[in-house]
């Protein structure tokens, strides 16, 4: 099983010519999910009944010379947080087994639009918690290039299955690193964009100042594809903004001589393994040698991005998971004798380990009395951090730095210490804080053969200028 | 009740908006004839994923609540989550604005007894209503209905500063209408389109006593007489030197009195934060200007036209309290035409309360009537004895309802056996058969016992169906009957 997809583009072409069909290439990824399946458990739903009808219906539509879209006919894979309308909906949580979405997604919705086909849905850390996807109420799912360890998560099923050529494409989600720390794990292309210029409506929420959805791909110019189709203003989200004037699939590369780029040098100490350190040092002299330059930033609150997160996170998390309630869908305790059992027993059972930490946290930071002492003061440092960034964007294009410390690591590793496990967000945490765009690429692999990935960062809203900059990377590895 | 203490109230009051969807969803608002849990979308449900969309016309009506209190709104107000469980709170939280409100500051001026008296108003915040839930005895379940989540509500907290009963309720009175004129609510009082929270203490020197909140009081009534209820509870407690609870009271109306409901030790720590999902509320200073050039008369205003009318207070309030322009009907030159003919006012203030102005707002198929005509008509058969005063009614109401009554209001008065006998000959032969079979009566009444009076009446009336002029009946049954 390999990713040996065309490009996204090209998919639609062939489609819309003739030469290939959406029943074909629907047959072609439902085919694989289901062959992958007791390897690497990278999804948890498959939709082949209406993903085929869909494919029929897409086929028909050409035949009968019409246009289906810039995506016509293109197999994707949606993490299970994405509401796809009837069709069972848990973010990988027990808790909301038996919900069956009555409707979908504004990104799904814009995805069909275009003539993309959803034909199943990715495993992932139950409700988004976690960086491996061990938190699943349906068992992890196993990293390509090694399956004794775990793909990242929380995207992590998103992740492997692109890795693997499930389907050409995948979403995910990125509350504090979900999709660009599997990316990186799994060495394919994940894009968290600017906070609001994807809609949020009809996924399940994680912290909602922070999640960010995005496209996992095989190539910068896919997900600038799945972004153009994907972003924009969405009366159902009132946090969404306007996407581009220009778009973001017609790639510019920035000219390399006049790109200010900057590392952050806080990234460069924390536990920062050897091989992923080498491997950023590597590109960024690829990148002098291309003509770019490239300094050193300080960002001092970054060092407090992920204390910050981990009390703004859990506080979101708490209040949003209030609604799974066993009251009116999902699970539901048949034994419980009165409301206050039934509410004990249903969410006691029904929730996960992490799920219950993070309501825990997050109740107990919003608790009075404790507020002020936690919950504003990370909104301080907050603010602090976005200040940091806006002034190093002031002086620089892009900052540049590893996506985790180290590549993929066992299953079990980090498991049972919830502390260490935090620490596979370092990275990557402060992007969502500050609510600016973040991509996460192939950079090379370790002694081991496993996938590194570098993350690149810009201004808010400069998610254009961002993918353009991305696509200089790719090709200057590429090159090498 | 002793004197000693003197009682401050402040009031919190819930007022719904009369806004055509609820506060962030697209699902109807008007829930009062709705089947159960039949206008509910996403968000009402708390479906996962489900994301709030502020409704811009909640917005409109809360600048023209600020304008009604005499004050600009808050250009910058924010929402915040209230969390607690309960199975009418779908999300688990309520959607509220703690943190900055939209309207800061303002007041409610109002008239108690010949004397001005001013409330200041310390904030007003939007949010979000809660659904319904119920208990049915006896059953092993209770029922959810979510018509009302969502509901757009704003709640106007008054500083403390009434201090009596009838002060209380003159404020929560003079908020209803300033809300009402406003057209910021409906005012359906029996619907909770108002809910009030009276917070009660006695102190015995400057500083305030302990309190109490009676919550979810839906009368002006009902607001008096907690107040007055709990003003005589504490002060029993304190003469018995007890100290009173900070504790939350609901209104008893079978009992007339307030009862326990929660005490703050067991109060829920509501967990408040911003809500991400909403941006700020941001008011265009143009957008206020263009609410205020909108803005409908309120309560002030209509005093002075009445009175200037030279109707008194009661009169005023009355009529008031109906609602002066609810209606395209132009009462107000009605009112003074009819003075400037030297008619009688009273009587047309009453038939413009009890009649036509409840009929103008329910129903909307009434005829454009000449109402000038119509109620010169009208008080012409009156002073003529030639209507009971339910008759009169009846005959407004059908004049306003149809043009063939109107056309020719006598004629259709008389057809449809509205009009009284008030022909004494006619009415004279009818009375001595009533006087002939009840004999037994006819000697009390001679014996003078004016009871018996009465009952030769209403046979009177039965024998005419009604049609009988009861005054005149009364005159010749007098006349007829010698008495001792």
């Amino acid at each position: 099983m390999q990713n040996d997809w065309p490009a996204l583009s090209e998919l639609a072409a062939a489609v819309k010519n003739g030469s290939s069909s959406a029943v074909a290439l629907t047959r072609k990824a439902l085919e694989r999910i289901e062959r992958q399946q007791p390897i690497y458990n990278a999804t948890i739903l498959t939709l082949s009944e209406s993903a085929l009808k869909r494919a029929e219906a897409i086929d028909k539509a050409i035949a009968e010379g019409q246009d289906p879209g810039v995506l016509a006919g293109v197999p994707f894979i949606a993490k299970d947080n994405f509401l796809v309308k009837n069709s069972e909906t848990r973010a990988a949580s027990n808790i909301l087994s038996g919900f069956i979405a009555p409707y979908q997604a504004s990104a799904i919705n814009a995805l069909e639009q275009a003539g993309a086909i959803c034909v199943a849905k990715a495993n992932m850390d139950a409700f988004a918690h976690g960086a491996s996807t061990e938190n699943s109420d349906f068992g992890v799912t196993k990293n390509p290039f090694d399956t004794t360890r775990v793909p990242g998560g929380s995207s992590g099923g998103s992740a492997a299955a692109v890795a693997l050529g499930l389907a050409p494409f995948a979403l995910g989600t990125d509350t504090g690193g979900s999709i660009r720390q599997p990316a990186a794990f799994c060495g394919v292309v994940g894009l968290k964009p600017t906070y609001g210029l994807v809609s949020r409506s009809g996924v399940i929420a994680m912290g909602s100042s922070l999640d960010c959805i995005g496209p996992i791909t095989s190539s910068v110019e896919d997900a600038a594809l799945v972004l153009e189709v994907m972003s924009g203003r969405d009366d159902l989200d009132s946090t969404t903004i306007e996407s581009d004037p220009q778009g973001y699939a017609n790639l510019k590369a920035p000219q390399l001589s006049k790109v200010r780029v900057a590392v952050i040098d806080e990234y460069l100490e924390q536990g920062l393994d050897q091989e992923v350190k080498d491997s950023l040092l590597k590109l960024i002299d690829k990148l002098k040698a291309a003509g770019a330059q490239v300094s050193h930033v300080s960002l001092p609150s970054t060092k407090l991005a992920l204390a910050c997160y981990y009390i703004i996170t859990p506080a979101e998390v708490s209040s949003n998971l209030s609604r799974y309630d066993g009251i009116r869908y999902g699970y539901s305790d048949p034994s419980a004798k009165d409301l206050e059992q039934s509410y004990l027993n249903s969410r006691g059972k029904g929730f996960g380990k992490e799920a219950k930490r993070r309501i825990i946290i997050g109740t107990f930071v919003l608790s009075s009395g404790y507020y002020d002492a936690y919950y504003k003061k990370a909104m301080t440092v907050r603010t602090k951090l976005i200040n940091e960034f806006d002034a190093a964007f002031k002086d620089y294009d892009y900052l540049i730095g590893p996506v985790a410390p180290t590549t993929a690591f066992k299953i079990g590793e980090k498991a049972k210490d919830p502390l260490q496990m935090y620490l596979a967000d370092v990275m990557t945490v402060a992007a969502n804080l500050a609510g600016i765009p973040a991509i996460s690429l192939p950079n090379g692999f370790d002694t081991n053969g496993l996938p590194i990935g570098v993350q690149l960062m810009a201004a808010r809203r400069n998610d254009r200028s961002l993918l353009g900059m991305a696509k200089v990377i790719e090709e200057v590895n590429n090159r090498a | 009740m002793s004197a000693k203490y003197r009682p401050t109230i402040g009031i919190e009051c819930h007022v719904q908006l009369r806004t055509k969807t609820k506060l962030f969803s697209g699902a109807g608002n008007d829930a009062r004839t709705a089947k159960p849990n039949t206008l509910i979308n996403h968000i009402d449900f708390g479906l996962p994923g489900a994301l709030p969309v502020f409704n811009r016309e909640a917005m409109h009506l809360a600048i023209r609540a600020a304008l009604a209190l005499g004050v600009e709104p808050q250009l910058f107000s924010t929402f915040d989550r209230k969390h607690y469980f309960y199975p009418d709170l779908p999300m688990g939280y309520q959607i509220t604005q703690y943190d900055q409100p939209v309207i800061l500051g303002g007041k409610v001026e109002y008239i108690l007894n010949g004397e001005l008296k001013t409330v200041a108003i310390t904030r007003a915040h939007l949010e979000a209503d809660a659904g319904k839930s119920s208990h049915p005895s006896a059953k092993a379940y209770s029922l959810v209905d979510l018509n009302r989540a969502g509901t757009p509500l704003l709640e106007i907290v008054s500083e403390p500063q009434m201090h009596s009963a009838a002060e209380a309720r003159a404020y929560a009175k003079e908020l209803y209408l300033l809300m009402c004129y406003a057209g910021v609510t409906d005012g359906d009082l029996y619907h909770g389109n108002m809910r009030f929270d009276v917070n009660v203490s006695l102190s015995e020197n400057d500083q305030l006593g302990v309190r109490s909140e009676t919550k979810n009081l839906n009368s002006f009534r009902a607001v008096e007489k907690a107040v007055a209820y709990e003003i005589k509870r504490q002060s029993d407690l304190l003469d018995r030197g007890q100290s009173v609870v900070q504790e939350t009271r609901g209104w008893n109306e079978a009992k007339q009195k307030t009862l326990s409901q929660r005490s703050k030790e067991n109060a829920d720590d509501y967990r408040y934060m911003p809500d991400p999902d909403l941006p700020p509320l941001e008011i265009d200073p143009a957008f206020i200007k263009k609410v205020r050039s909108e803005m409908p008369n309120l309560p002030s205003f209509w005093r002075n036209e009445l009175s200037s009318l030279g109707l008194s207070l009661s009169q005023s309030e009355i009529l008031l309290e109906a609602g002066i322009d609810f209606t395209n009907a132009n009462y107000m030159d009605l009112l003074l035409d009819f003075k400037h003919s030297g008619l009688n006012t009273k009587m047309l203030v009453n038939w413009l309360v009890n009649v036509d102005i409840p009929l103008v707002r329910t129903d909307s198929s009434l005829i454009n009537a000449n109402r000038r005509e119509l109620y010169k008509e009208v008080i012409g058969l009156v002073e003529a004895g030639k209507l009971s005063s339910t008759n009169t009614k009846e005959l407004i109401a059908a004049a306003l309802k149809s043009s063939e009554a109107a056309k020719d209001l006598a004629n259709y008065a008389s057809r449809a056996g509205l009009l009284q006998q008030s022909d004494s000959s006619e009415l004279e032969a009818i009375i001595q058969e009533v006087l002939a079979s009840n004999e037994a009566a006819v000697k009390d009444v001679a014996a003078g016992q004016d009871k018996a009076i009465g009952f030769l009446i209403g046979q009177v009336m039965a024998k005419t169906s009604g049609r009988a002029n009861p005054e005149v009946a009364r005159q010749i049954v007098k006349r007829l009957i010698k008495q001792d």
